[in-house]
């Protein structure tokens, strides 16, 4: 299935930011935004909570973290005791340096590999552009037309006194969100 | 249009940008041919590193019985070099995340070159340890993996061992940022990429980045995490380093104020290293408006802190060795400041502590070839520290009759030359092949377009 959409195509981040607002006080459905850089406040005027991905960072951190300390006691003392200058077999300040970088390697690649998942992202992954510009110097606004109640053309206008400078009709596959 | 300027107190970017001017002017010289400085650059640096191949070569088939190395000095050049690149690298991650955190956002103009930066000196750094192993085809044996011989464990209270754990560590995540942080860069380069296979690999390695609000909000927690997680990091790599010294009982190591000492000093050499890379960069890909006269002011002022905590630690470590009333330690002391290598240790001094207070005058700042002259003598102070820290530490021991001194061989400096040549060599590549600048970021930090506010509601 596939939805019919304006897209209301911005220059300006000055111009973005109240565009969004307006629209989303005039109850317009807004589909997808796509922007060239992190626009700074464009989430909390778009309404997007704050992403989650890093609970799985810190998951896998504490998970690394707890794993290699209980492995360094297990090899240290249980697998195959060494006396090491007669050192204490289980001596867990010198266990915290591994503890530590264990925990950042794999708190990091957690967190990354969350991100690709959760954003869909994957080598080679097909690309459509909503806009040629869009990962240049080009905002976009996705407004879906919702029901019959619709006005394409009064929204249209309203995009455009809004700032945009170019607005479109497109079609959007549907896609699960 | 001179409404739309302004918002943040001074532009970080000369010349009124525009978003669309950033992607043209970042993507020139990737787009062009090469200029002759380039290939200048590349030819003389692939000669230093046929130089290291030939040496890591003959040393590997020879044992490092090429080296130096006596009995009385058993660790010199090789640990030196090791200390000294992680070191250079300590910058990247301190602009890109440190930075990053305490929202200086001037750093977007350096971070993406100082981050490349970072990842080629830790290579550089850890061809070191893994020469000095004799058997390098064996390094594997570091890592904690089940093997036929116990199994066996690798000793988890060795620093030596933590510096496997952090170096891998600190390249991996440094590796990761940097690459998460070219995605939205490379999405841009591949849309403007003609058919072709550079367009191929542009798409393979974009993730079909698209620029949703989404995956940008999910993007700016990654960054913000790994940033969170990188800053330790940093601050742990070098006070491990620091381990392999302090926690022995040589006089001269064995003290606590290394880890601090060493992650200043990293910083203070990393930073005087990524401005010698900057000056030349922004004149030779024409970038002046954004690597401006303001970045190198900054930097220049983050060498003066750096340089002052370094000196610091070499007063407190002189005070603390005659103070402490140990004959040995003081000795050590003694011996560094007036001893046979004597000359070393006020090239250090000279170089480190001297030098960096020319950039207290913004006149001198602004001479920028007084600025690079700096910056070169910073780098070889910050060299001469640890060749001062290791050697003059190791060459008169407990045992007097067992004196002696540490001249590295051939084979040994040109190694180094070889690190050099592998580290040009890398940055050059990078250069001509990806965006020298994030412009993701810079973008963000544009004054045109923006509101007054900054984006505040």
């Amino acid at each position: 299935m596939s939805q019919r959409v304006l897209r209301a195509v911005f220059a300006r981040e000055e111009d973005l930011l109240p565009a969004v607002r307006e629209l989303r006080a005039r109850r317009y459905e807004i589909a997808d935004i796509h922007v060239p850089y992190a626009v700074h406040g464009l989430d909390r005027a778009a309404g997007l909570r704050a992403a989650r991905v890093s609970w799985v960072g810190a998951t896998f951190a504490f998970a690394a973290a707890f794993g290699i300390m209980a492995f360094q006691v297990w090899t240290s003392a249980v697998s195959w005791p060494l006396d090491v200058g007669g050192k204490p077999f289980a001596s867990h300040p010198s266990f915290v340096p591994a503890t530590f970088e264990m925990g950042v390697l794999l708190g990091g690649l957690g967190a990354v590999a969350a991100l690709l998942v959760a954003a869909r992202l994957y080598p080679g992954k097909r690309v459509e552009l909503v806009h040629p510009r869009v990962t240049d110097d080009r905002f976009v606004v996705t407004l879906a037309e919702t029901d019959a109640a619709f006005d394409a053309a009064a929204t249209w206008a309203l995009c455009e006194r809004l700032g945009a400078v170019e607005v479109l009709e497109d079609l959007m596959a549907e896609e699960r969100r | 249009m001179a409404e739309a300027l302004a918002g943040l107190r001074r532009p970080l970017v000369a010349g009124e940008k525009r978003p669309g001017d950033v992607t043209a002017d970042v993507a020139r010289p990737m787009e062009g041919r090469p200029s002759g400085w380039w290939w200048g650059g590349l030819v003389l640096s692939l000669a230093a590193l046929a130089v290291g191949a030939v040496s890591v070569t003959y040393q590997v088939a020879t044992g490092i019985g090429t080296w130096g190395l006596n009995r009385t000095v058993g660790w010199a050049f090789d640990i030196t070099n090791f200390v000294f690149w992680v070191g250079i690298g300590h910058a990247g991650t301190l602009i890109s995340a440190v930075l990053f955190l305490l929202r200086q956002r001037w750093r977007t103009s350096v971070n993406r070159a100082a981050e490349a930066m970072t990842l080629f000196a830790v290579i550089c750094a850890a061809i070191f340890p893994l020469i000095h192993m004799g058997r390098p085809w064996l390094a594997f044996w570091t890592v904690p993996y089940p093997n036929p011989r116990g199994p066996l464990w690798v000793n988890f209270r060795s620093p030596l061992l933590w510096d496997v754990f952090a170096i891998s560590t600190y390249f991996i995540i440094s590796a990761v940022f940097w690459y998460v942080g070219l995605v939205p860069d490379l999405a841009t380069l591949r849309d403007r990429a003609a058919k072709g296979l550079r367009k191929k690999l542009l798409s393979f390695f974009s993730l079909g980045w698209d620029g949703r609000l989404a995956t940008w909000n999910r993007y700016e927690m990654v960054y913000l995490l790994l940033a969170g997680l990188a800053t330790p990091l940093v601050l742990s790599v070098h006070s491990i380093v620091s381990f392999d010294f302090s926690t022995s009982v040589i006089p001269g190591w064995h003290t606590t104020i290394f880890p601090p000492y060493f992650v200043a000093g990293a910083i203070f050499s990393g930073v005087a290293m990524v401005l010698t890379l900057m000056l030349v960069v922004r004149k030779t890909m024409r970038l002046e408006e954004y690597i401006t006269q303001h970045h190198v002011d900054v930097m220049c002022k983050l060498i003066i802190a750096t340089s002052s905590m370094v000196a610091l630690a070499y007063g407190t470590e002189f005070f603390i060795a005659l103070y402490s009333g140990n004959p040995y330690e003081r000795f050590v002391f003694m011996n560094r400041a007036m001893g046979p290598l004597a000359w070393s240790y006020w090239i250090m001094v000279g170089c480190n502590v001297l030098v960096p207070q020319l950039f207290w005058s913004a006149r001198l700042r602004r001479r920028h070839l007084v600025v690079f002259a700096a910056t070169l003598l910073i780098n070889v102070g910050m060299w001469f520290e640890r060749f001062v820290i290791i050697v003059t530490s190791l060459h008169r021991d407990f045992l007097p009759s067992s004196w002696s001194s540490y001249v590295p061989t051939p084979i040994e400096v040109g190694t180094l030359v070889g690190t050099f040549g592998l580290f040009f060599t890398a940055f050059l590549l990078f250069c001509r092949f990806l965006p020298v600048i994030a412009m993701a970021e810079i973008k963000g930090v544009l004054s045109w377009g923006r509101p007054r506010q900054g984006g505040h509601e």
